[in-house]
């Protein structure tokens, strides 16, 4: 049997996951730590019959994968810390006028030029609330080269099925390490493909949802007929512009009641040992690699310790944090920010969990060692 | 397939002013578009935002109408996830020349086989009047209430030199030049630009003395001359003049036929 595995970057993998998936175009500007992911799928989207192009500019990368998705053709763009700031207003665009898209955000240490080649998680809120208006987003973080592969598959795959942007968070330590990972396991991954009108171009109103509540938006150049306008403008179910105060109510709660009411489908968390847990520690991404380490050697020593890491970060497995932290005497959260996760876990802690923050932003990605620390003082009161 | 068909009924009363001549350059594309017998189930007009980027969402085709200035970037997205689509984009002069100026110097640059026509009414008018980078030196603005004191842009010099391959300007006066300039546009294959010459009674001819429509379209006519009649005239003669015509014409090889032999090229050796 051949040997099915590779030894891979964590951008490589994305590449892999999104051509797994069926993207066949790519736009995106160079920028570390992301530049990889333009970089390989201009070498491999031609070879399955895709297009890269590197565009002007960051805005303009965002703009031409959403002009290729109308079309009907799943689109990526990668970028980091700056550039995600520059790509805010097309993500709306997307978001508003339901156009699926993968955006691959690899965080780097900020604000502004920040450290290119330095790792942190300073964007977990941004990827969130970085838009102007009640923009909703899916986000998702992985935390391996594996999971990195898997998860942009999914964030495509949740991207067709909700008729929405989807945000992949990665991190420049996930995004640059090499890990093997063995593409066998993964030959019979589901994949969704946007659904088509139910009805012919006479009665078709594009933003009138389905039962599930989502659009069914023909992909232009059909050649069957369907005629409508994409607009950011507020719109009826026509598509034509429209500010009468129920139409405005109307399509907000629709485009973010879709993710609120399908969060339970959104929602990928993993957990380890939180139902007798004194301490559980919630994090993400590199972080959390760190985390787990520290749960075990907690472990080891007779401290009750669990392991808390949402892998879809917004909407925010609100239920299942709950859950895992309801006899919970403390949650420690790590993070390489001046704290961010921490806001969104203090809002589904109840009020006799003590909430202990751990903020690393010097670049350095926190070790086992300094969260053990944390969990053995928090311990001893 | 008459253009009377291509105009959205529901569409009417329009947003545009009394006056306004954004309607005069549609006329003109759709005359061309049904002479050129495309088929409208398989063109997307692209726009953005201000009144030239609303106009096109008056028309039955699939409009993909997108944010301020980006118009030509998302264009450049279709064009290239299905070639066979014929793309045609709709903008201000605002929206090309200021915040779209980079999207546009670039679209020129890669030879993308698509047409893109800007409205230049000389200010920006959705929002009440603010100078563009195409009101003339002098012309009163709600932000240059002393006269514009910047150098305006010439949109087809800006695109010669920026690489399209068919560059025409028209204007609502000369409509039957505008429409053969147009046709022109639409037939060639490759970055094919138009600078369509606009009036705005409203916002720009209210401030400057022209609040007329029909003086306005007058002042258009003034301004203009056929590029033939200027190729014999010196600097200081076209001074405050717009030669219209087609400036260039020429073949040359288009960005989605260089991904095609890319793509042979790479699937050859795969």
């Amino acid at each position: 049997m051949a040997d099915t595995k590779k030894l891979i970057q964590g951008n490589e993998a994305c590449t892999m996951g999104a051509i797994k998936a069926g993207a066949r175009f790519c736009a995106s500007y160079p920028i570390t730590p992301a530049s990889e992911i333009g970089e390989i799928l201009s070498e491999e989207l031609p070879k399955v019959g895709g297009k890269f192009i590197q565009m002007e500019d960051e805005i303009a990368s965002m703009g031409a994968v959403i002009g290729a998705s109308v079309m009907g053709v799943k689109s990526i763009t990668a970028t980091s810390g700056p550039g995600f700031d520059l790509k805010q207003e097309n993500i709306a665009y997307a978001a508003m006028t339901e156009i699926p898209v993968v955006i691959v955000d690899v965080q780097r240490s900020g604000p502004s030029t920040g450290g290119a080649t330095v790792c942190a998680q300073g964007d977990l809120l941004q990827a969130k609330y970085g838009r102007s208006g009640d923009c909703p987003m899916i986000v998702l973080y992985p935390n391996s080269v594996k999971e990195i592969y898997k998860t942009t598959v999914r964030a495509f795959n949740l991207a067709e099925k909700y008729m929405s942007p989807v945000i992949l968070l990665m991190d420049e330590t996930i995004g640059h390490m090499r890990e093997n990972i063995d593409l066998s396991e993964y030959a019979k991954l589901e994949i969704i493909n946007r659904k088509c009108p139910e009805v012919g171009p006479e009665e078709y109103k594009p933003y009138e949802p389905d039962k599930d509540g989502i659009v069914r938006l023909m992909p232009f150049g059909n050649k069957n007929g369907y005629r409508y306008v994409i607009q950011g403008m507020h719109h009826g179910s026509n598509g034509m512009p429209n500010l009468a105060p129920e139409v405005l109510q109307c399509s907000l709660d629709r485009i973010n009641g879709k993710i609120e009411r399908h969060k339970e489908d959104i929602w990928e968390w993993e957990e380890i040992d939180t139902d007798d847990a004194d301490v559980v520690v919630v994090s993400v991404g590199c972080v959390s690699r760190s985390a787990a380490e520290a749960v075990h050697e907690m472990r080891k020593k007779g401290i009750k310790t669990g392991f808390f890491r949402p892998i879809t970060l917004w909407p925010f497995p609100d239920q299942p944090l709950k859950n895992a932290i309801k006899n919970t005497k403390v949650v420690v959260v790590p993070e390489m920010n001046m704290g961010q996760l921490i806001h969104i876990v203090k809002e589904y802690a109840n009020d006799k969990v003590k909430v202990v923050p751990i903020n690393i932003y010097d670049g350095t990605v926190i070790m086992p060692e300094q969260i053990e620390h944390v969990i053995e003082e928090v311990n001893k009161k | 397939m008459s253009v009377q068909d291509m105009i959205k009924k529901s569409a009417f009363p329009l947003f545009t002013c009394p006056g306004c001549t954004d309607g005069i350059v549609l006329n003109a594309f759709l005359r061309a578009f049904e002479k050129l017998d495309y088929d409208r189930s398989n063109t997307v007009l692209c726009c953005a935002i201000g009144c030239a980027g609303r106009t096109p969402t008056l028309l039955d085709f699939n409009v993909l109408r997108v944010t301020h200035g980006r118009a030509l970037a998302f264009a450049t997205g279709v064009k290239l996830a299905k070639p066979d689509t014929k793309v045609v984009v709709f903008m201000g002069d605002g929206d090309s020349l200021a915040i779209g100026g980079n999207h546009f110097i670039h679209a020129c640059r890669r030879n993308i086989d698509l047409t893109a026509i800007t409205f230049r009414n000389e200010i920006y008018g959705m929002t009440g009047g603010q100078y563009a980078p195409t009101t003339p030196l002098e012309g009163i603005a709600t932000t240059s209430p002393y006269g514009m004191i910047e150098p305006s842009f010439d949109g087809c010099k800006l695109a010669a030199g920026s690489g399209a391959t068919y560059v025409a300007r028209g204007d609502v006066y000369n409509v039957t030049n505008l429409e053969k300039v147009i046709e022109g546009a639409l037939n060639h294959k490759g970055f094919s630009f138009v600078e369509a010459l606009t009036t705005c009674p409203t916002q720009f001819g209210r401030r400057n003395k022209v609040a007329d429509p029909v003086k306005m379209i007058h002042r258009i006519k003034d301004m203009t001359i056929p590029i033939e009649k200027a190729r014999t005239m010196n600097e200081e003669e076209l001074e405050g003049k717009f030669p219209i015509g087609v400036f260039v014409d020429k073949t040359a090889v288009d960005l989605n036929t260089r991904f095609d032999n890319l793509l042979v090229r790479v699937q050859r050796q795969a």
